[in-house]
Parts: structure tokens; sequence; C-alpha cells
């Protein structure tokens, strides 16, 4: 009776917080847009019991997935958000790899340090993250600045608004997600392995392809899905340093709801965003628990 | 010892040097003379004296901070419980679905939960204000706290909490003198990370927020949207050494606690 306390009170918050918005959010996606507050008018209603749901099934139309998949706007936005995603995961993979190597192969007594450098950015306000790039990348901006005084390039480079220097803040922003599994997965590599296969006559750069690679795979799977998905949906990022050409799926919902107040549509872009997603969520969830379990 | 070689001395000087070179313009900024932000006109710190004078930040301050206690620490208890369940509770029905749903907010793309929280907020006729951004926050920081205190558990010595029910301690008992003293350093990272996560947000926070509880960041982001301004430069600077003196204090305690059981122990042993 205890246990069924305890497991019920954060199972039925998440099912109230959690799966039921998501349900809602199904509802009034096939709902039809209409000039009222709340602007929709529901098409399916439960309080007429079975013939409710009845003349729903029978009236039930996708108008709003037929728009979504009719204007070419969306489908831009959700493939160049994936673009976008995967570019982004690949260049802080890269950035990530070797900082992460880097402070598994570090002395024992800097580890801590180092650790602290890496996750102190992380507390700091992810908002002010990417602002602080904005006066670094403008047209007037430091690196322009710099760039020109040591004579690299004669005009300023156009970075800020567009999609560069959104790379740029998701790889910023980012990072220490992708650096911190690698680096516990480095951590726990035992080194006489690599001795191993010196010995045996790998050399270091093939051991580090042949044993360090495959060892600090599921890391890497923790860290690219830890960046990629919350990359897919990003508002922040490309609101402050994209221009109005970088299109994200994210920016497009929030103009759907905000500006053009239009809930139907901005909730069947959600529920496609959240289908897309769907398998590289259940994979990173897969991936955590045999974790678990290896820990165990 | 073990040196580090040059590839590795690069790429950890490299990495480091982006990941705070930027804060550091941001912070020498904050105390420029001149409006703006990218000539250096002197040293000034008259846009921290503006930044005081701003009614509308210092309200907004105010409801992240109420937010920020209320919402991290329900998610403590309410994540705790679950990392309890996920680790304890062995098989139960709709144990998939419990883990889906624990899993999935740490990855969710904001603008989904913000758009589904709110939704349902207006489907239950509930007034957005203070209310509304405390359950949302609360909803995804109690996933966050859940793994942190999960992992805690996970290497937890199990026989201690059998040890002390043999003893004749109730569940509770056994939880509240054995278990929790045990994984309190979890607990508590898990409220701060709660913490900082409920005062950071923006996207959940414009979509569940009323017109009388705009937070912090929701008047950051109106603020920079158009520009830079050393006015958020100044509150930057502010936000980052509060969060630098947190994280540094936070691992010297932690450091010392250890150092302390290490002792006890060793003294144990002998």
């Amino acid at each position: 009776m205890k246990r069924f306390g305890l497991i019920s009170v954060p199972y039925l918050w998440l099912l109230a917080l959690f799966l039921v918005p998501f349900l809602i959010v199904l509802k009034i996606s096939l709902s039809d847009t209409a000039l009222a507050i709340p602007p929709y008018t529901p098409t399916l209603d439960i309080s007429q019991g079975w013939e409710g749901i009845k003349a729903w099934w029978i009236a039930l139309d996708l108008e709003n997935y037929f728009w979504l998949a009719s204007d070419d706007l969306y489908w831009k936005a959700y493939l160049s958000s994936l673009k976008i995603a995967i570019i982004s995961t690949i260049l802080t993979l890269m950035v990530g790899y070797p900082i992460a190597y880097g402070m598994s192969r570090a002395p024992d007594e800097w580890r801590p340090t180092l650790m602290m450098l890496i996750i102190l950015p992380f507390w700091t306000s992810f908002l002010i993250r990417v602002y602080s790039w904005k006066a670094i990348l403008s047209n007037e901006g430091l690196l322009n600045q710099l760039l020109m005084y040591l004579g690299v390039i004669q005009e300023p480079l156009v970075i800020l608004n567009t999609n560069i220097a959104v790379y740029i803040g998701i790889v910023y922003t980012y990072l220490p997600f992708m650096v911190l599994p690698i680096y516990s997965a480095l951590e726990r590599l035992d080194e006489s392995l690599l001795e191993a296969a010196e010995d045996l006559g790998c050399s270091r750069l093939k051991a580090f392809w042949l044993v360090t690679m495959p060892l600090s795979k599921q890391g890497i799977i923790a860290g690219s899905f830890l960046v990629f998905i919350p990359a897919m949906g990003e508002f922040v990022i490309p609101a402050l340093l994209g221009g109005s050409k970088t299109l994200m799926i994210g920016k497009v919902l929030w103009e759907e709801f905000f500006s053009n107040r239009d809930w139907p549509v901005a909730s069947a872009v959600a529920v496609v965003l959240l289908l897309l997603l769907i398998i590289p969520i259940v994979l990173f969830q897969r991936n955590e628990e045999k974790q678990r379990e290896a820990e165990k | 010892m073990r040196r580090l070689s040059w590839f590795n001395t690069v790429s950890l000087t490299l990495g480091f040097a982006f990941l705070y070179i930027p804060m550091i313009i941001l912070i020498t900024y904050s105390f420029n003379a001149g409006k703006l932000v990218t000539v250096w006109s002197g040293f000034s710190t008259k846009w921290y004296g503006e930044l005081f004078r701003n009614e509308a930040f210092l309200d907004a301050a105010w409801v992240t901070l109420k937010v920020a206690v209320m919402s991290s620490s329900i998610a403590t208890v309410l994540g705790t419980m679950a990392a309890y369940v996920m680790v304890r509770a062995g098989r139960f029905p709709g144990r998939t679905v419990f883990s889906g749903m624990i899993y999935a907010p740490l990855v969710m793309p904001e603008v989904i939960t913000g758009l589904s929280l709110l939704l349902l907020f207006i489907a239950i006729g509930l007034d957005r204000g203070v209310l509304t951004i405390v359950l949302a926050h609360t909803t995804f920081s109690m996933c966050f706290v859940s793994v942190v205190v999960s992992s805690r558990l996970v290497t937890f010595d199990q026989s201690l909490e059998e040890a002390a029910l043999d003893l004749g301690c109730t569940g509770f008992e056994a939880f509240r003198l054995v278990t929790l003293p045990i994984i309190m350093p979890a607990v508590v990272s898990g409220w701060l990370l709660a913490f900082t996560l409920s005062l950071d947000d923006l996207v959940i926070a414009s979509f569940t927020s009323g017109p009388s509880s705009t937070t912090l960041p929701i008047k950051i982001f109106s603020a920079v949207r158009l520009g830079v301004s050393p006015e958020i430069n100044a509150l930057s600077t502010i936000m980052i050494g509060l969060v630098t003196v947190g994280v540094i204090g936070a691992s010297l305690t932690s450091k010392r606690s250890i150092a302390k059981r290490q002792k006890d122990e060793q003294e144990a042993i002998i």
C-alpha cells in the first residue's frame, strides 16, 4: 500500500502535467481555427458522450496537417531544422571530443578543476551565453575588429543573423552536454588496454581508433542525442543570432502561436515535430537504461 | 605524475578559451562608460546604478526568485520519490510509461512543453500567473532531479537499509535516518539544478506566464532581441558572479565532506 503511494504521487503528477497536455495538443491540432478566445473551435465534445465522439469521428479532418503539407514554409522549416541540428551536433562532437579526451588524460589533481570549468558555463544563464555572442559576431563586433586589425580581412564579415551564427551558438551552449558523457566514458577506460594494443604493434593513432573510440561510443551516442534533440526545436538561438532567413521549426511554432495566434496550426506543428523526435528520444532512453543496467 | 601531451594541452587551452572568452568580454564591457558595447570608452560602474533604479527589472527578478524557490523545492521532493521508484520499486504496471515520462522532458524541445502546458491550463481554466509557472517548472525540473538522485541511489549499499529495517525501523524511518543522509549531496545538487533551470528558463515561462508575472529571462529577452545593451551586460555580470561563487562554494564543501568521510572511515577501521 505504501509502495503504491510512493509510486502514484510522481506518476500522477507526470501524467497530469506531461502526458495529458500532449493529448490536448493533439486534440487542438484537429480543431478548426476561429477568431475567438480561445481562438479555436473544438470539434470534439465529450459532454455529449458517445454521440459526441461519433460526430467528431465522422467530421474529423486533418485540415491543419494538410495545411502544413501544402504550405512549403513548414516542410522547409522542418528540413532546415534537421540540417542545422545535424551539422551542429557533428560540430559539437568535433569540438567536444578533444576537450573530453584532454580532460581524461590530465593529471588526477587537475581533473576536479577542469570538470568545474566545464560545468560552470552550464550553470550560467543560457540566454546570457547566447547573448554574449551578439557583441562578438556583429559587423562592428569584436571578431571583425580583431580580424581587420590583424589585416586578415578588409571588409567586415557578415556572421550575425546568418546560419553560421546559429551553429556557433548551438556548439557554444550545448558543449558541456557533449563533453560530460564522453569524458565519463573515457575516464572509465582502462589504460592497460591501450598499452596492450601498442605492444601488439598498433600505432598510437590506430590504437586510438580501434580501442579508445569504440569504448567511448556510449558517451558519444548520449552526447549526440543530448545536443541533437533540443537543437531540433531550438528557439532562443535562432531568434537571437539567426537572421530572418534562418528557418527553424521552433521559431515557426513560436510565431504561429504568439504572432499569428493560430493555435490549431501551432499544435499541428508541435505534433509533427514530436513525431520526428520520437525515434531519437526512444533511442536516447534505451541508451540511458542500458548504461544504468551496466552500472549496476 | 602524468604529463599532458602537446595535443591535449592545445585542445584543452582552445576549448576553455572558446568557453570563457565570450563571458569575459561580456563582463568587461559591463564596466564600459559608453553606450556602445563594442567600443571601449573608459571604466565606469554607471550601468549597475541604472540597473538598480530600473523597477521593471527588480520586479521581474523578485517573481523569478519566488518561482525558482517554490518550483525547485517541490521538484526535489517529487524527483527524489521518482528516483526511488525507478531504482527500488522493481517491476510495476506502467513502468515503461513512467520511465518514458522521466526521460522525455530532459530532451523535449521547450516550445512543445511550453505550448502543451499552456493549452492544459487554458483547458482547465487556470489563470496564468506565478502558480502556472511554478507548476510548469516543477514538472520539467523534477525529471532532472530524479536523474541526479537515481545515479546516487544506484551506487548505494542496500544492505544498510535492510539492517535498519531488521533493527526495527519502519520503512520511512529507515529512509529518513539511513538513506536520506547518504543521498543528501545528490538531493542538494538536484535542488540546485532545478533552481538554476527555473531561474534560466525563457521559453516555458513565456508560454505559461500571465501579464502580471513577467520573469527576468522574459524581460532580458525582450531587451536583447533588438540589440546589445550595457544594462543587460551589468545584469549578466551579476548573475555570472553569483553562479561562480555558488559553484565554487558547493565544490569546496563537497570536497571537504568527502575528505571528512574518508577520514571517518579510516578511523572506524582503526
